[in-house]
């Protein structure tokens, strides 16, 4: 997909937040909750923390846009907009979440790597019971975040640069050392 | 001919998953307009409560988003309880949502939802109730931002002086309010003229609030006017446990 058909895509979605906030905003969130919420949940690994950041997300956009003209509406480009604001969010409570680990007593925190843990232990601790998106929380950060965007979510290597705020060709190694990673992990758990 | 890193990249693809449902009540609040006491009235109403009370239909969108930042979209019904609430007047089943509210603020109101309906306390009562004695300039300033009048009653909480006293809807509509609930606002006027600010019977020996349910049932024969809680206190008697008069001294 390039750049052109996303814009022309959104033409009638800025037009609507143009003209009437509310309205233009269930559009918004209509158009891209499925997106926001996969990456937030791949993110985050647990649904409840998924909910959390796809309101909040949602809420923020909401927020910015009462306070936006219309030249302002007119020139976003929405999905990214969007997908900015998620990862700031996610960035920043999941430093904070790592600012006061005490705080989490129920052993569930699995941020480091077992290697002698067979992928039925590990996705009978995830709330998301799927294998992949457990081996996905075992990635460094930037690695999860580009591997999700990139291949989750589907963002092109120049949009997730602009959504992180990162060079491409660091997104670029973060991604495939992700995925190297992960394959190391499903094959390891795969014997 | 698929190798394992395309099984793994289909394998993520597939991770994607469509937001649950309701998602969006958690970010959007719903509005109803529906009659009230003192007319139609505007709701808007959140997961969590009952956020926002206006008469005034014109400017609620945009007072509601400069107040909370949240998107407004119309609702198909009204939030559950508030019909038949309005119905009966009876509101303490209702679930608010205060969260945009300090401490304090909510304090304040959720001591002004435990004023029975028919009668009214003065704001120092409010102030003694919520353990903050001497901010009874705050407590009427807090009740005069109630996001949610009508439903909790700020309008039951009036001067010591007998007056009514201000309103987010206007001092008439607040008398007009408290004339529908049976308070007798005359009564209260007379009496405050007379420097009758509390009300005791000699068969009870139980002192209270001109407008409380035990004061209103005193016989004139019965009846003791009192300036202070002192004088009645040192006439003998008590305070009663119901309109709890002692908060206000």
């Amino acid at each position: 997909m390039t750049v052109r058909d996303t814009d022309e895509q959104d033409a009638p979605l800025l037009k609507a937040l143009r003209e009437d906030l509310d309205q233009g905003f269930v559009m918004l969130f209509e158009a891209y909750r499925g997106l926001v919420f996969s990456t937030a949940l791949r993110l985050s690994g647990r649904w409840a923390d998924a909910e959390d950041l796809t309101a909040e997300a949602f809420l923020r956009a909401f927020r910015a846009l009462s306070g936006y003209d219309a030249d302002r509406i007119g020139s976003l480009r929405p999905r990214a907009w969007v997908m900015t604001i998620l990862m700031n969010l996610w960035r920043n409570q999941h430093r904070d979440g790592q600012r006061r680990p005490l705080l989490d007593l129920t052993g569930e925190d699995v941020e480091e790597v077992d290697p002698g843990e067979s992928v039925e232990a590990a996705a009978e601790r995830r709330e998301t019971g799927d294998e992949l998106a457990a081996m996905l929380r075992r990635l460094p950060d930037d690695q999860r975040a580009c591997v999700v965007l990139r291949h989750v979510s589907g963002f092109a290597v120049s949009e997730i640069a602009d959504v992180l705020g990162l060079p491409q060709g660091t997104v670029k190694s973060h991604v495939s050392r992700g995925l190297k990673r992960l394959r190391a992990l499903t094959e390891g758990g795969a014997r | 001919m698929n190798s394992p890193e395309d099984r793994l990249l289909d394998r993520l693809a597939d991770l994607t998953t469509d937001a649950p449902a309701g998602l969006l009540d958690r970010i959007a609040a719903r509005w109803v307009r529906v009659d009230g006491p003192l007319g139609e009235m505007s709701v808007a109403f959140t997961d969590h409560g009952i956020a926002y009370v206006r008469t005034d239909p014109g400017d609620f969108t945009a007072s509601f988003r400069a107040r909370f930042g949240r998107p407004l979209l119309p609702a198909d019904r009204p939030p559950a309880g508030l019909l038949p609430a309005l119905r009966t007047g009876r509101t303490s089943g209702l679930r608010f949502d205060l969260r945009g509210l300090t401490d304090f603020q909510r304090d304040v109101l959720l001591a002004a939802r435990t004023i029975p309906r028919g009668e009214v306390r003065p704001y120092s009562w409010i102030a003694h109730r919520i353990g903050r004695p001497k901010a009874v300039r705050a407590v009427g300033t807090a009740l005069g931002n109630n996001p949610v009048p009508l439903l909790i009653p700020c309008h039951r909480v009036t001067r010591s002086d007998g007056q009514t006293g201000d309103y987010v809807f206007g001092r008439e509509a607040k008398e007009t309010l408290l004339r529908t609930e049976s308070v007798n606002v005359d009564e209260m006027r007379t009496l405050a003229a007379r420097g009758v600010f509390y009300v005791a019977s000699d068969t009870t020996g139980v002192v209270c609030f001109p407008t409380c349910h035990n004061a209103r049932r005193i016989t004139p024969r019965h009846r003791h006017g009192f300036r202070t809680l002192a004088q009645a206190a040192a006439a003998g008697f008590r305070p009663c446990r119901s309109c709890h008069p002692d908060l206000a001294a």
